[in-house]
Parts: C-alpha cells; structure tokens; sequence
C-alpha cells in the first residue's frame, strides 16, 4: 500500500491556499474558478481517490492556483465510493458549491448513477470512470473522459499478443464485475479477430481471499490475461508466482499493473506486459516533473489516477485559455472544453472524440528491475487510439455493450 | 393517568411547531442542495420507522432489510426501463415487496434472537446477490437509471422543492400510521409477544400470525422508503442491497431508540447529516460516527430520545421544579 504522506499533502494543500489568498489582490477580475472533486477517500476504494486527489493538487501547485490568468479554488468532495453518495455529493458540488467544472468520479458505478443528474444540470464533467457506455450509447454532452474507457487498453493488448507476440492461446481472468467484462471482452474481440482464441474465462468474485482455485483452472495455454483492479493485482500476481505459473506469460490492463502498484509487488511481476494510458517511465519534460512533484510531495510513484485527474486538469486549464478566463457561460465552456486538444501531458497528446472520450496513446510496457526498483518499460506505443479500436463508432455502437456474455466466447475448452 | 392529560399540551404544541417548520423547510432553507438532504433524512426516517416495527415493538432484530427496500427499487426501476408507467411500476413494486416480506417472514419466524437475525442476513444477501450477480436482469453493478420523477396530479416532482413535499407527505402518512398501530390492539399485541411470549400464547394469542402481520407492515414501509430511495436517486444499484445499509438502517433504530416514535427518525437525521454534510468538513468522518454511536450506547443505552427524556426529567427534579415524571416510563412505546 502506497503511504500517502498526509504532513506532506497538508502542507501541499496550505501552500496553495496561502498563495491563492497572497495572489488575491493582483487579478481583481470577478471570483475564482471553482474545480469540484468527486473522489473517494473512505472505504475500500480510498486509495484511489486520494491519488486522484494528489495528481489535481499538483497540478495546482505547479500553476500557482492559477489557470489562464484567473485564481482557481478546489473543493474535493468524498462520496464514500456508492451510488447514492456520488449523487448527493455531485448535488453539493453543483448546487450549493456551484462549481465550474467536477473532476471525477472513480468508480463506473458512481459515473452511471449521477449520469442523468449531469445531463439536467449542465455542468461539465470529466470523468475517470471506466464504464463503456458513458461515452458510447450513454454518451452525454456534458461527459468527458480524459483516461480511457475499460477496453481501450485491452483492445490494443489483444492486438499485441497475437501480432507481436504470437500468442494463439489465451485464459482471462478479472473481478466479476462489469470492469472486469468490459476489459476482457474488448481483449477477447480483438485476440480473436486476430487469429487467436481465448479458451477459457475466470470470473474470481471482487473479494477473493485465495485465487489458488482460480489459477489451477489455467489449463495449457501462451498467456494469461488479468484484469484486476485495486489492490488485487498484487495478490494475484503473488499466488500466481507462488503457484510456479510464471512459466506461462501474463498480460495486464492498466488498473493490474498501475505504476502506482509497483511499490508493493516484488520479483512476482517481472516479466508482466501490459498496456495503459498512463506510464510513470514515459520520457517527456511534463511527465518528469510530474512524477518529480509528487516523489517530492508524497513520496509516491504516480499512477493512472493521479495522472487522469493532472490531465484532466490541463484541459480544463486549455478551455478557460481559449475562453479568456470565462466560465459563465456553461454551453461555450463545454464546448471549449471538448474541443481541447494538448500535445504536451504526462501521458502523451491527447484529444476527444464526438462523444467526449479520449483519443491518445496505449502504451505496452514490460515490467523489469531497474537500479533496485520496478519499472514499467515502454516496448512499444500505439498512437490516437480510439475507444472504438479500428472498428468505427457506427459499426462498434451497433453491438450491444461488453459484458460477461458479449461478444460471445466461441472457443471455450 | 391524570400526568398524561397535563403532557398533552406541551406535546401537541411540539407537534405543531414541528409541523409548521416541516411544511415551510423549502422557504427557510433555500438551498436546493439542503432541501435534499432534508428528502433524504425523511426516506430514511420512514425506513427506520418500518424496521422498527420489528426491532423495537416486536424484539425481532433483522439484518435483510435493504433486500425488501432493494426490492421496491428495483421492481420499480426495471418495470420502468421496460416502458411500463410509474403507477403499474409503483404497485407491482409494492406488492412485491409485501410478497418478498412475506417469504421472509415464512422463513425467518421459524426463530427468535440470532436465529432470526441469521436467517434474514442470509436472506439480504441471497437478494444482495442477485442484484450483482445476475446481469441479464439487474444490469449486475452497472445498475439501473430511471429517466424521470413521476408527476402525480401535474404535481412536478423534478425540483429539489416538489420531491420534498412528496417526502413530508409519505413521512407524515408512515408516522400516522405507526402512531395508530402502535395505539391499537395488534399494537399491544406486538409488544406482548415482544415481552412475554409464552404468556402470550397461553392466553390464546397466535404469536406467529401477530408477526407475521408485522413484518408485511415492515415489509410495506421498507418498500415505500425504497420507491422514494430510488426516485431521488433515479438509480439504483448492487450497493443499497449490501449489508451495509441494513446495518445503517438498525444502527439509525438504535442509536434513535427502539420502540418510539421519535427514536428512529431522529437516528436517520443523525446518520443522513454525518454522512453528507459533516463529511464535507470532516475527512474522517466515519470515526466522528462511530465515536456518536459509542456514546450514546454507553451513556444512553436504551437510545437517544428515551435517554434524552430520563435526562430531562432528572434535570427537572434535580431542579425541583415540580412533580417530576418518573423517569423510565417516559417516552417509551409509542411516545
């Protein structure tokens, strides 16, 4: 478990408030820019949230609490990680807070349960959430996506196994859970369309005390796919180690093999491939002081949350540029917002679809001991790809959502 | 009972005053996002009101209810999703949930105390499971939504103001209720098999059938709280039938105190206001929780507003100012 440093993370915070009211005088223009953050920072996805937490308040910091020219204020919100809590803190944010802009939340259910409420409220919205549909056959004018939907790291890992690594044979396993599904089937479609066949699918329930019933399932394959979130990973990864199956290849989505996650595994995950939107080892002057910053704040390796909601916070940054520092107009800021394109993030280039999820760079990295410490190489990079892979918006919108079931499996032993 | 007659007045002033500052929240509060948790509060309340019926006034601790207040929700949300109106959705989900309350019942009453709350934890989490596991009806964690509120009478119910009403105006009818029923003879009933059960019996009572009976009631208000729950949310997922929020839903009985009136819904503002307004200022706000809870057990057992009233009457005698109740009969059954 990553320590967040809290002394640190204070101190970070009374900085930027210290500045925020020292710069007050200077730009005597109207009030501030108001970010609201939906994160969680109680229960069993806290972790996450106070990354996300980390990676926007570094951002501000950088910027001296100042976007285009105009003071920003953060106001971060927990939802406690459910549905009904997401809604009556989004209620918060916009209604009471008035917030300009909500960054967040985490969690696909969150996203789904507060999805109409943005819609009537007309704030816009950049979430991290990775359920499909949010921007796909739910897609909302007021939703953005600046990470990735569930699948669009594994389409590009399934296009990499059976290309580059030749793979025929593959068993998934993920959290039974709709996170889960929608990776794998998005592996899964391209894999097969490829020419290899995925045999055989684990659905290990969310809490799973011993994956070694799961893991003995693995028949005989090239690789094995996992998709797992929080802090599941590293259990895996260490059972599966534990169980003599390093023989046989893993492949991970972006939430198993997190940067972030790197601190707590060991000589387990060496060897992993994996593909993410995000990678703390990518070489650009932005991401070096990115990771820089939050070594130095927090003693912690960012990963995709912190860097999803950085991100998030440059766009938003790039809107109010274009609209001169105005926000009171929600539609033209909206639309400033979803017209943002940035080359320069810790992630890479990054634009927006027509229906506000992002199009960037999936990079396949290979975990390996460097100096001491694990890290995620990048082997390859695929360039401006799109949640719908290369199969189009209208035909891939035609097709009924990923799930357990969909696209079917026709190659199961 | 001359010592009743003479509390009437005050009370009723309470009452009324209560009433006025119900009726005219919106007005004095303003803020939409307020008037919600004032909604909230009131769903809950009538939630805990409905478990209560159990716990307090019949000694019968449940641990499953999130899976018949689940069970109005999702009846309602998915017959919605299928294009049916709210009135088809809004029964139907009533009177699945008094079926569902039923089973339970057939099931759960074969036991008293920790069996009793065994079996109706199993079954919360047989529903709980359902909910997640199986998608191709429940839609597992992605959940439900519900396009819109419904407009009873051209009544709008989209507006943080007109969804209040609806919520006073079910808070009010579930109070009445459980007021009259707790002043009837099921009422006294209920209590009876509560405190002596064997006596109950030998008098001719059919102990089983007046729980019964009182768990399609629970059954029926933890339904209707559920239709409110899901139109404020206008979704509804796996989360709500977890185990969490029965446990939330008894903790609210409790810390408020079993068997009154008052009890539980002032235990569902406490928990509605942690959660969501104190969180906003509080990080650890579950510790503040926890530690609230731990006070109340451990300097008012029997709950917030029978321990608030001993506390008043004790004050009121240290005071010497008058004839003072005796203590532990205030506020008790049905105050």
């Amino acid at each position: 478990m990553p320590r967040v440093n809290r002394r640190a993370f204070m101190a970070g915070t009374a900085a930027g408030t210290a500045a925020a009211a020292l710069g007050m005088p200077a730009i005597a223009q109207a009030a501030p820019f108001k970010i609201g953050l939906l994160t969680v920072k109680t229960g069993p996805l806290a972790q996450g949230g106070i990354q996300m937490e980390q990676g926007i308040v570094t951002l501000l910091k950088q910027k001296n609490n100042t976007f285009a020219g105009r003071k920003v204020e953060l106001i971060s919100a927990d939802t406690g990680g459910n549905p009904a809590g997401a809604k009556t803190k989004a209620s918060e944010l916009i209604e009471r807070d008035k917030v300009d802009v909500v960054l967040g939340p985490l969690a696909a259910f969150e996203m789904l349960a507060i999805n109409d409420y943005i819609r009537q409220q007309g704030t816009p919205l950049m979430s991290l959430a990775g359920a499909e549909d949010i921007t796909q056959r739910l897609a909302n004018p007021w939703v953005m996506r600046g990470s990735a939907s569930s699948a669009q790291c594994c389409h590009v890992l399934g296009d990499y196994a059976a290309k580059e690594l030749k793979y025929k044979r593959a068993v998934t396993i993920a959290e039974d859970f709709a996170f889960g599904y929608e990776q794998m089937s998005g592996f899964q479609r391209v894999f097969e369309d490829d020419g290899g066949k995925v045999v055989k699918k684990l659905w290990p329930p969310l809490v799973t005390p011993d994956y070694t019933p799961y893991i003995a399932q693995i028949g005989n394959v090239d690789c094995v796919v996992n998709g797992f979130a929080g802090s599941n990973p590293v259990k895996f990864m260490r059972a599966y180690a534990d169980l003599g199956m390093k023989r046989i290849p893993l492949l991970a989505g972006w939430t198993a093999m997190d940067d972030a996650l790197l601190k707590s595994l060991g000589d387990e995950a060496i060897g992993v491939v994996s593909a993410a939107w995000y990678s703390a080892s990518l070489d650009s002057p932005v991401n070096k002081q990115f990771v820089a910053d939050m070594a130095k704040d927090y003693n912690v390796i960012p990963g995709g949350y912190s860097a999803g909601m950085y991100v998030a916070g440059q766009v938003v940054e790039a809107a109010l540029a274009k609209t001169g520092g105005k926000a009171d107009d929600k539609k033209a800021f909206n639309e400033a917002l979803r017209g943002v394109s940035l080359s320069d993030t810790p992630r890479g280039p990054v634009k927006f679809d027509a229906y506000g999820n992002v199009v960037g760079d999936i990079h396949i990295r290979r975990c390996e001991r460097k100096g001491g410490a694990l890290v995620n190489t990048i082997i390859k990079t695929y360039s401006d790809v799109s949640q719908f892979w290369t199969y189009g918006d209208k035909a891939f919108l035609a097709n009924p959502v990923y799930s357990r079931d969909y696209p079917p499996a026709k190659n199961l032993e | 009972m001359s010592a009743v007659a003479r509390l009437i007045t005050p009370r009723a002033a309470a009452i009324v005053v209560a009433l006025l500052l119900l009726l005219t929240l919106p007005a004095w509060v303003g803020n939409p996002y307020y008037i919600n948790i004032a909604s909230q509060i009131l769903f809950f309340a009538v939630f805990a009101l409905a478990l209560n019926v159990l716990v307090g006034y019949g000694g019968l601790v449940s641990l499953g209810h999130a899976g018949l207040f689940a069970m109005a929700g999702y009846t309602a949300a998915l017959l919605l999703a299928r294009g049916h109106g709210h009135l088809v959705a809004d029964t139907a989900a009533l009177a699945v949930t008094v079926v569902t309350a039923a089973v339970y019942a057939l099931l759960s009453l074969r036991s008293t105390g920790i069996g009793f709350l065994m079996i109706t934890l199993a079954i919360g989490q047989i529903l709980w499971g359902i909910a997640y596991r199986w998608a191709s009806l429940t839609n597992g964690d992605n959940g439900v939504n519900v396009a819109s509120r419904p407009s009873p009478f051209g009544f709008s119910l989209a507006g943080a103001d007109g969804f209040y009403y609806l919520c006073l105006v079910v808070f009010l009818v579930c109070v009445a209720t459980m007021a009259v029923v707790v002043r009837s003879p099921f009422g006294a009933s209920l209590r009876g098999t509560r405190d002596q059960e064997r006596r109950m019996s030998a008098l001719g009572y059919n102990v089983w059938l007046i729980r019964f009976y009182a768990f399609l009631l629970s059954g029926f208000w933890s339904g209707v709280a559920g239709l409110l729950f899901l139109y404020y949310n206008q979704f509804i997922s796996p989360q709500i039938v977890a185990l969490t929020t029965s446990a939330e839903t008894l903790l609210m009985v409790i810390s408020g105190g079993t068997a009154t009136l008052l009890g539980p819904i002032v235990g569902a503002a406490i928990v509605v206001i942690m959660k969501n307004v104190v969180s906003a200022y509080i990080v650890r706000w579950n510790m503040v929780l926890g530690i609230i809870f731990i006070l109340i057990i451990s300097f008012m057992p029997e709950g917030l507003v029978p321990g608030s009233a001993r506390l008043w009457a004790w004050l009121r005698h240290r005071w010497g100012a008058g004839k003072a109740q005796p203590a532990a009969k205030t506020g008790e059954d049905g105050a």
